[in-house]
């Protein structure tokens, strides 16, 4: 067989040919795909909740559902609230958001029980400097090593969370104070949202970076 | 370097030689050591003499074994590396760090390019930019000057990246000039680096152009800024008298393999270094930005050498 | 030619990485570990074969003048398969993967071996071409993530050989990849010159 000639009529046939079925094919495979990635992505989200609400590993069927989303009155800061029940009675909520650390878009989602307390955290995403900041995932929740950092069962309502550099109580990740205040900031922050329905806070130390 | 202009004939020899320029540096450096040693004990001693030998035994090592030469350690550049590498460490580093820092410094900056002469960058400051991205924890953690108890705390310039110009209205300038401050081996005594730096000028081992040019960039740009709004910006003063900056400007900018040779080119390279300097310190995420300043600048010296060659003897100027 | 010959050309006589120095982008910012460089290995692996038999069977179909656009449509379609079936069936892979694979479609390995073989061989040669590529990729790739999981972090596809401590961060970091990259290249010359 000859080659084609690149004529205005075969190279128009030619291109809508190879669209044509390049589009067909991912129509296919994304309706094949389409739901085993929404059940990874709720699975994933569950097993972050399940972990914030009754900690690491922990067994046991929970039901999770998305029951508000929070705009602060400037537009710039969005929550996302979460109830967990198991077997019909409330663990707990927990809230999603994202604060400026180091880099932007420092999420933390964080679990509390009925009183206030942090049942647990998760960093979902974060942009922080290895070895420095992004330790934050397991610093905090870490009492073997960390003891003087060990924020889980601290309730942001009675005393706000600091770190001792401002006069609180939390030790900061060594050598990165930032990401520890906007770590802790977003917390708090989130506490109020959840307890004192104030989207509006700025609790919690802010200097120019962390701000 | 001197000695490598070209002048026309006749030639005189003179007695200026690799290892009498490379010792004059450690006598330069002999002040600082005494007050890093003064203020951080027998620790600042320890980093020092482990920077010195691994660095010397890593050039030996790697000589003898891997590229199979007459090892040049006697002409004193390893061991100025080892210093000035241990210069910009904290003192209560661990010993393995500083060893790998050496590696680095050696191995990495200046045997992978052929030794001496060679390397595109300073070795010294290659192995300390490869620790603090390697080991920001431990490279950050600075003990206070004559403390007893191991206590740590942040650089002047830490200080003021987190805490802004309030956090170092306290620190007098007299205790940065002394220093009287948290920070590495050679970033606390500004007077000691600049009697150094006097020395090596009487002596010719460096010419004023490099240091003056960086100098005179900071205080500058940081002038310009404090005067915008003194609030937000520290004076020139403390900017000039903090970090590596002394240490930089005098002792590590002016490493004749890669700086450029012509004083015109040199003040280029000053300047840019002075510039990214103050970039890094005022915009960017590190509170300290010389040794990356001179890294930066020490890839562009080739391209500088290119635009800055001093004019020939007899040039007829293009029409 | 011989198959076996056309599979040993592409893992070391051509080796992309180390030889031809292509597809430089993914080799630097996924072999942030061993198992990181696996997958974007297998994963391109993936894409080269079925671009490289594809293509080769389309190579009289398509004029030349609109040669790169379909190429680049057929490379699209197939990254974009791969990359909702990697979502959808290894996800964690697939985190740590995915900003780097729809840039699969844009990697140079890719359209040049169907520049340079696809379009000038049969189908089957191309396919055994596609596999001794994608291979010495897959292959250069996890060595050199395998280095800098070890030198960074202590493990080798997160078997702890030594404590994290130990590891220099700059490994994982993008200095370390250049600085690996370098040595790797250094030694793979040294050992083809000898």
């Amino acid at each position: 067989m000859k080659k084609l000639e690149s004529t205005l009529p075969n190279m128009v046939i030619v291109l809508t040919g190879i669209t044509i079925v390049a589009a067909a094919l991912l129509g296919v495979m994304n309706e094949v795909t389409k739901e085993p990635i929404a059940r990874i992505e709720q699975k994933n989200l569950e097993d972050g909740i399940k972990k914030v609400i009754l900690g690491a590993g922990a067994q046991g069927d929970l039901t999770v559902s998305k029951i508000d989303t929070i705009k602060s009155d400037d537009g710039k800061q969005t929550f996302v609230v979460y109830t967990a029940e198991q077997n019909g009675t409330e663990l707990g909520k927990a809230v999603k958001t994202a604060v400026q650390g180091f880099s932007p878009d420092l999420t933390v989602l964080t679990g509390f029980d009925k009183d206030g307390n942090i049942m647990g955290y998760e960093v979902l995403k974060h942009g922080e400097t290895p070895g420095l900041g992004a330790q934050a995932p397991e610093w905090f929740k870490d009492k073997e090593h960390n003891p003087g950092s060990y924020i889980i069962g601290l309730n942001p309502g009675q005393k706000e969370l600091k770190v001792s550099k401002d006069g609180g109580e939390v030790d900061a990740i060594t050598a990165s104070t930032i990401t520890s205040r906007a770590f802790l900031r977003a917390i708090n922050i989130e506490y109020e949202v959840l307890f004192r329905g104030n989207a509006n806070a700025n609790t919690g130390a802010t200097s120019k970076n962390a701000d | 370097m001197n000695t490598l202009t070209v002048a026309p004939s006749p030639h005189v020899h003179g007695s200026d030689s690799v290892k009498r320029n490379m010792y004059s540096v450690v006598v330069a450096l002999l002040p600082a050591l005494a007050a890093s040693v003064w203020y951080f004990g027998i620790g600042a001693l320890t980093v020092v003499l482990t920077s010195v030998v691994s660095c010397v035994l890593i050039e030996f090592l790697i000589q003898k074994f891997i590229l199979k030469v007459h090892p040049t350690i006697t002409d004193g550049s390893a061991a100025v590396t080892g210093l000035i590498l241990a210069f910009n460490l904290p003192s209560n580093l661990p010993i393995w760090i500083i060893i790998i820092g050496a590696l680095v410094a050696i191995g990495v900056g200046k045997m992978t390019f052929g030794g001496l002469g060679q390397n595109i960058a300073n070795p010294a400051i290659l192995g300390r930019v490869f620790l603090l991205v390697s080991f920001p924890a431990q490279m950050t953690t600075w003990p206070t000057p004559n403390a007893v108890d191991g206590t740590t705390g942040a650089t002047p310039l830490g200080l003021l990246k987190e805490g802004g110009v309030g956090a170092i209205a306290n620190i007098p300038s007299t205790d940065l000039l002394l220093g009287n401050i948290g920070g590495s081996l050679g970033e606390v005594a500004a007077i000691c680096l600049i009697v150094g730096g006097i020395f090596l000028l009487c002596t010719k081992v460096i010419t004023w152009h490099i240091p003056v040019s960086i100098l005179a960039t900071v205080a500058i740009f940081s002038g310009l800024l404090n005067l915008y709004n003194p609030d937000v910006y520290a004076s020139p003063l403390f900017h000039l008298l903090t970090g590596g900056m002394m240490l930089g400007a005098i002792f590590m900018a002016t490493d004749y393999v890669t700086s450029p040779m012509s004083p015109k080119g040199m003040i280029v390279y000053g300047v840019g270094i002075g510039l990214l300097t103050m970039l890094i310190r005022t915009f960017g995420s590190y509170p300290e930005g010389m040794s990356f300043a001179i890294l930066i600048m020490n890839i562009v010296t080739p391209l500088i050498n290119t635009y800055c060659k001093p004019k020939r003897f007899g040039e007829v100027v293009k029409k | 030619m011989n198959k076996i010959k056309i599979i040993l050309n592409g893992m070391i006589q051509e080796n992309p990485t180390f030889v031809l120095l292509l597809g430089m982008c993914p080799t630097l910012g996924t072999t942030t570990s061993a198992i990181n460089g696996l997958g974007m290995g297998l994963a391109t692996t993936f894409v080269l074969i079925c671009s490289n038999v594809v293509l080769s069977s389309i190579k009289k179909l398509v004029p030349d003048m609109v040669r790169i656009p379909s190429f680049i449509v057929v490379i699209a379609s197939f990254v974009t398969v791969l990359q909702m079936l990697m979502q959808a069936y290894l996800p964690s892979l697939y985190a740590s993967l995915g900003l780097f694979i729809p840039l699969i479609v844009v990697n140079c390995i890719v359209l040049g071996r169907a520049e340079a073989f696809a379009v000038k061989n049969t189908p089957l040669d191309s396919l055994f071409d596609g596999i001794g590529i994608g291979l010495g990729f897959t292959f250069a790739l996890t060595l050199l993530g395998a280095c800098r999981e070890l030198l960074g972090s202590g493990n080798i596809f997160g078997i702890d050989l030594w404590s994290k401590e130990y590891g220099a961060l700059a490994f994982v970091l993008a200095p370390g990849a250049f600085l690996v990259l370098g040595y790797l290249i250094a030694i793979v010359n040294k050992i083809r010159k000898a």
